[in-house]
């Protein structure tokens, strides 16, 4: 029986919303998506009855909740298709890490005449904590360029990977602005060829695509709660058993150790050495709903019907005059970055609000070098992301919209 | 002079009743945005950049004779249009009532809330903010 997609959106309650009185809109998924009732639910259960610190009390609620923090790395595990749970590490979001990574990996073991692959689509988060890491260790940091199509060019990749002393590979699964979805596994298996590790910034990459790091055989692939329909101030990453218990604690504090006294400690063995503190125990049980909600819709029905409606949304959008798509990369997940004419896109995602309820985003989407690459009017781009809950009749209200946006900011 | 800084926040807010929809006004709003005379490219300096906008916004604000003497810019027309709501206010008036006049009130007055919200950082509270200050 094919899903009921409209039964499925009424699962979000802030889908119902009226924004300027028109019904919400909302494409703006790509920088966090909504959350469906039951992780809400879940939250509220636990803070109501299920909630106490974990990993510390002996007593019922303690139990309760560690039980579900912990099946929260389990549900992580199924999802990226790591072999143990231990391999899941959880942070406040996929930045934190990112650093953990920059810092108790590359910072630790790399130094002068080693390099760190980048690559010209990355967020900030995928570039700054290897530029702090790079200035404390001393290691060089190198660019994978893009074709024009908004690919990486995979013959420089090649090459430098052979000419250099590259020790990791940090990479988008799927590029935050341009859509480009870059061949991960031929990436990785390069990588390994020459003995480097490869990281996956997997924020949008999870969101429309099935992941499994085992076959991909990724060395880290992180992502982000908040963008699976989970709570803001959680995210995750993968790493191998092996290189996860090599690495050193970023932060030191409760939980991360295995002994202490006053002068030296020794650590626990990870995950649980890569989470000091009390953890974000309810934001854990919240991804867990929400990654339990998009199992039983079926991930793959979700993105099939990305996919379609991403095709649906290019075709749409080509047809507006003088707008232009950035990025045409043959594989493409469903975020769209434009520009209208020569229109400023903080205008444009203004009026699209105030007249139309559609909420985009419109800036540099934290990838200020690639708007500066790619020499974009304003330095600047308006970015159409889709989340399960959008239909055929949001793309049409986004270009009705844009197209009364465009008479009135035309001169 | 002919109007004071008051009168002429009352002539704002009648022509803003007229306008009916959101449409009517972000049109409003857009043309005066575009009808505002461009600063000279040398005069967008990072000297006279307004900083916590979103947008680039430029100003560079004289106390004359005449009162205050207000060139902004910014590369956003609606930006630029809520410059010039400004600017008609305040253009050679006493620097001393521009420093006293409540601008989010008179924003709140027209609807333009949410141009206030701090998610928004289209730059009006820093523009205002930065409009008195340097007058001070």
């Amino acid at each position: 029986m094919p899903l009921d997609w409209s039964a499925i959106r009424t699962d979000f309650p802030a889908l119902a919303l009226k924004v300027n009185d028109h019904p919400l809109v909302y494409l703006d998924s790509g920088a966090s998506a909504q959350k469906p009732q039951c992780v809400i639910d879940s939250m509220v259960e636990c803070m109501q009855s299920g909630y106490a610190n974990v990993h510390r009390g002996l007593h019922y609620l303690s139990e309760k909740a560690t039980s579900n923090y912990e099946s929260a790395r389990d549900a992580v595990q199924r999802i990226l298709g790591a072999a143990d749970p231990a391999e899941i590490v959880f942070g406040m979001n996929a930045t934190s890490l990112i650093n953990l990574v920059a810092h108790s990996y590359a910072a630790e073991y790399f130094g002068a005449g080693d390099t760190v692959l980048i690559s010209a689509m990355e967020h900030h988060a995928n570039i700054v904590p290897w530029q702090i890491a790079a200035r404390r260790a001393g290691f060089d940091l190198g660019v994978i360029p893009l074709c024009v199509d908004g690919s990486l060019d995979q013959e420089v990749y090649r090459r430098l990977l052979r000419d250099h002393r590259v020790r990791l590979v940090a990479v988008t699964h799927t590029s935050n602005v341009l859509g480009t979805v870059n061949p991960i596994a031929e990436m990785t298996q390069a990588a390994h060829d020459v003995g480097a590790k490869i990281l996956i910034d997997g924020c949008q990459g999870i969101v429309h695509q099935s992941v499994d790091v085992q076959s991909l055989d990724v060395d880290f692939y992180c992502g982000a709660g908040h963008k699976l329909y989970g709570p803001s101030g959680i995210g995750f990453l993968f790493g191998k058993a092996e290189i996860l218990a090599e690495m050193p604690p970023m932060l030191g504090g409760g939980d991360m150790i295995d002994t202490v006294d006053y002068y030296q400690s020794t650590w626990a063995l990870p995950p649980a050495r890569f989470e000091p503190g009390t953890p974000p125990i309810i934001e854990a049980i919240g991804l867990k709903a929400a990654i339990e909600y998009i199992e039983t819709i079926g991930l793959s029905e979700i993105f099939a019907r990305e996919a379609e409606l991403t095709v649906t949304l290019l075709e749409k959008l080509r047809e507006i005059p003088s707008l232009h798509v950035h990025g045409d990369a043959e594989h493409r997940a469903g975020l769209v970055s434009f520009s209208l004419g020569s229109a400023h896109p903080y205008d444009v995602a203004q009026l699209l609000d105030q007249l139309g309820g559609v909420a985009v985003r419109a800036g540099h989407h934290c990838a200020m070098p690639l708007h500066n690459l790619l020499n974009i009017p304003h330095h600047a781009t308006v970015r159409a992301s889709l989340g399960l809950y959008n239909t055929r009749e949001d793309i049409d209200r986004l270009c009705t919209t844009l197209r009364k946006a465009q008479r009135m900011l035309e001169d | 002079m002919a109007y004071t800084l008051h009168d002429q926040a009352v002539i704002v807010r009648q022509n803003f009743e007229f306008l009916d929809s959101w449409e009517e006004k972000y049109q409003y709003i857009i043309d005066l945005g575009k009808s505002l005379s461009v600063m000279d490219e040398s005069a967008k300096t990072e000297k006279n950049r307004v900083r916590g906008c979103m947008s680039q916004v430029w100003m560079c604000v004289e106390r004359t004779q005449d009162g205050i003497n207000l060139i902004a810019d910014s590369d956003a027309v609606i930006v630029r249009g809520l410059i010039a709501l400004v600017r008609n206010l305040v253009q050679g008036q006493p620097p001393d009532v521009v420093a006293g006049f409540d601008f989010i009130d008179f924003f709140q007055q027209l609807g333009l809330d949410r141009q206030l919200s701090p998610n928004r950082r289209n730059g009006l509270v820093a523009f205002v903010r930065h409009l008195q200050k340097s007058i001070n």
